[in-house]
């Protein structure tokens, strides 16, 4: 809206303004994680004395031993967010076909019930959680992760694909009961592919939030070898706080994949929100 | 990223119950009546349903059964002392410090992520060249993408006198007088990490402003420059009242996630020096998990519960309002 003719002078005047008010939140935003990716290749007393100087040699040492250090939650880590996207995913298609397509008896208050599932908060089920995992022998396993991390995103995916199936024409799927198919090759034949779209945006908000989950991961898992990057940062900073430039450079290694994987597929993410948000 | 999600998560809740367009709605299949079709169908929905009902709703009941008691750590018997944890939290100084930090908390985001991000939004929405639209919504958005550890850890650090940025940063612009202990200040440590907070939340709220703001049919605003209004006077006019239901919406998500805030002041101060930095959730945590006093943490987990299911009942208003008006 800020049509301003530019040729006017106060019109450039705003415009110069406005550019300046961008770059300066742009700065804001970005020089810490610049700072942060810098300080990987300082040495230790260089992150003391010049901390804002460029490094004064660009060694990758750091970063070699800190991904050592922290590889293993990186596995961790790609596993529970590689299983729960599939498990969360496939079962939300699946609550979202039966909602939309299926003659479902009390639809409206098993959509309710799933749905309604978006505005119950972690943080009000950690306790009993604690007690039914361990009774369940989940506890400190990578299992305990993948469950909570789907039964926490089942409700807003399904809830997305759900929309998304809701305005699918209906024609395909009469066709192609009249000619016989069974609901589930319906499912697998037409609708599935049909909701590409929406389904690459849920993997992708699934990766973002599963990547970078934290409370469930600090306190359901206690064994290095089950707990996921976020927690590994923790014990990491308590263990080596005093080697900073390390930990620098694990927080850099456990940040890079999340941004690079956000700027790839931006545009399946926004359209996501989009969807997310309401028509 | 918990918030974010949360703030996605609930994001769309208003979505859920917004009026759909209004297509008449056919059978799904021609004959109904059968009763073993239709159980059959609900094979569809039964993971989903045992999952979440699992290890979402039954938890949150089971968490006020366990507010009911008390056990002994060491003979781990439980005692039901009835509403006797509930008494306790209104005397206990900490949890009104927590409220008062999480409402707190509330309140700058809302400044800042909600109407700090609209202004950002229609400023970056009113740039002529969507490649620069695009670039600047992409990095304001990118410390949104990174886990709050990250975040947390890394204003930690900048927080720090020795090796911190902030302080060399004050002390370069000549206001030394202003430089502390960021977190080791009791005064300051919670607005530390409520400022390490917007820093990674605003980008978020204002992709989803320019999600709404492209919504607005571009002819209003040529009309009202046919009118003579200015820039200012289209955003008040035009932008802000058609941006309302996102601004409300906006509102009660920043809410909710105030509320349950956690791993940022978990990461950053641990709720210290003095509990002066504890919200909700991590003095549950310390009641919890540390003092293992699991029937107070779940008292302290219902006021949360309370919180949020405030919010959302106010979000459900308000998109039921907004149907009844359309």
């Amino acid at each position: 809206m800020m049509t301003v003719s530019s040729r006017s002078f106060w019109g450039g005047m705003s415009q110069a303004f406005l550019w300046a008010l961008l770059l300066s939140v742009g700065v804001i935003v970005v020089y810490p994680l610049l700072w942060m990716a810098l300080g990987g290749f300082k040495s230790n007393s260089q992150i003391f004395e010049q901390p804002f100087a460029l490094p004064l040699q660009w060694s990758f040492a750091n970063y070699l031993s800190a991904w050592r250090g922290v590889q293993g939650y990186m596995v961790s880590s790609l596993l529970i967010t590689a299983v729960s996207t599939v498990t969360t995913v496939f079962i939300s298609a699946w609550a979202a076909f039966g909602l939309t397509r299926t003659p479902m008896p009390a639809k409206p208050l098993v959509t309710a019930i799933v749905l309604g599932g978006m505005m119950l908060s972690p943080t009000v089920a950690l306790v009993p959680l604690v007690r039914m995992l361990q009774s369940l022998g989940l506890y400190d396993t990578h299992w305990a992760l993948i469950i909570l991390y789907t039964a926490f995103r089942v409700p807003f995916t399904t809830f997305l694909i759900r929309a998304y199936m809701l305005d699918l024409p209906r024609d395909l799927d009469e066709a192609a009961m009249m000619d016989g198919a069974s609901p589930g090759q319906i499912f697998r034949r037409i609708i599935l592919p049909l909701c590409r779209p929406i389904i690459m945006s849920c993997i992708v908000l699934h990766i973002l939030f599963a990547w970078n989950e934290y409370l469930f991961a600090m306190i359901f898992t206690n064994n290095p070898s089950v707990q996921t990057l976020p927690v590994g940062l923790t014990s990491m900073m308590s263990k080596q706080g005093t080697d900073f430039a390390q930990v620098f450079a694990a927080m850099t290694i456990s940040a890079l994949p999340i941004v690079i994987i956000f700027f790839l597929t931006q545009r399946y993410f926004i359209r996501g929100l989009t969807e997310g948000i309401g028509k | 990223m918990a918030a974010i999600s949360q703030i996605i998560q609930n994001g769309s809740v208003a979505g859920a119950a917004a009026p759909r367009r209004a297509a008449p709605r056919r059978r799904r299949w021609p004959e109904p009546g059968r009763l073993a079709s239709r159980i059959l169908a609900l094979r569809w929905i039964a993971l989903a349903l045992i999952i979440v009902g699992w290890f979402v709703y039954y938890p949150i009941i089971d968490n006020f059964l366990v507010s009911t008691t008390n056990q002994d750590i060491f003979t781990g018997e439980v005692m039901h002392v009835g509403l006797e944890n509930y008494r306790r939290l209104a005397d206990d100084p900490v949890v009104l410090t927590a409220l008062w930090n999480n409402t707190a908390y509330a309140l700058l985001s809302i400044l800042f992520q909600v109407f700090g991000a609209f202004c950002l939004a229609s400023i970056v929405e009113g740039l002529r060249s969507s490649r620069w639209r695009n670039f600047w919504r992409a990095v304001y958005f990118v410390p949104s993408a990174i886990s709050t550890t990250v975040t947390g850890l890394l204003f930690y650090f900048i927080y720090q006198p020795n090796i911190g940025i902030l302080d060399g940063l004050l002390t370069g612009l000549g206001l030394e007088q202003w430089s502390r202990i960021w977190l080791g200040d009791e005064s300051t440590a919670i607005y530390a990490i409520i400022a390490m907070s917007q820093w990674q939340g605003f980008g978020y709220s204002t992709l989803l402003f320019t999600i709404a703001i492209q919504k607005i049919p571009r002819e209003l605003y040529d009309a009202a420059r046919m009118d003579g209004a200015g820039p200012l006077r289209q955003l008040w006019n035009i932008t802000f009242p058609l941006t309302r239901e996102m601004t409300g919406m906006m509102i009660i998500v920043t809410i909710t996630g105030a509320f349950q805030v956690f791993n940022e002041v978990m990461v950053m101060t641990g709720g210290g020096p003095n509990n002066s930095s504890q919200v909700l959730g991590t003095w549950l945590y310390q009641q919890g998990f540390i003092q293992n006093d699991m029937g107070y943490a779940a008292a302290i987990a219902s006021v949360v519960f309370a919180v949020t299911m405030l919010a959302a009942s106010a979000q459900l208003w308000f998109t039921r309002r907004r149907r009844v008006q359309a």
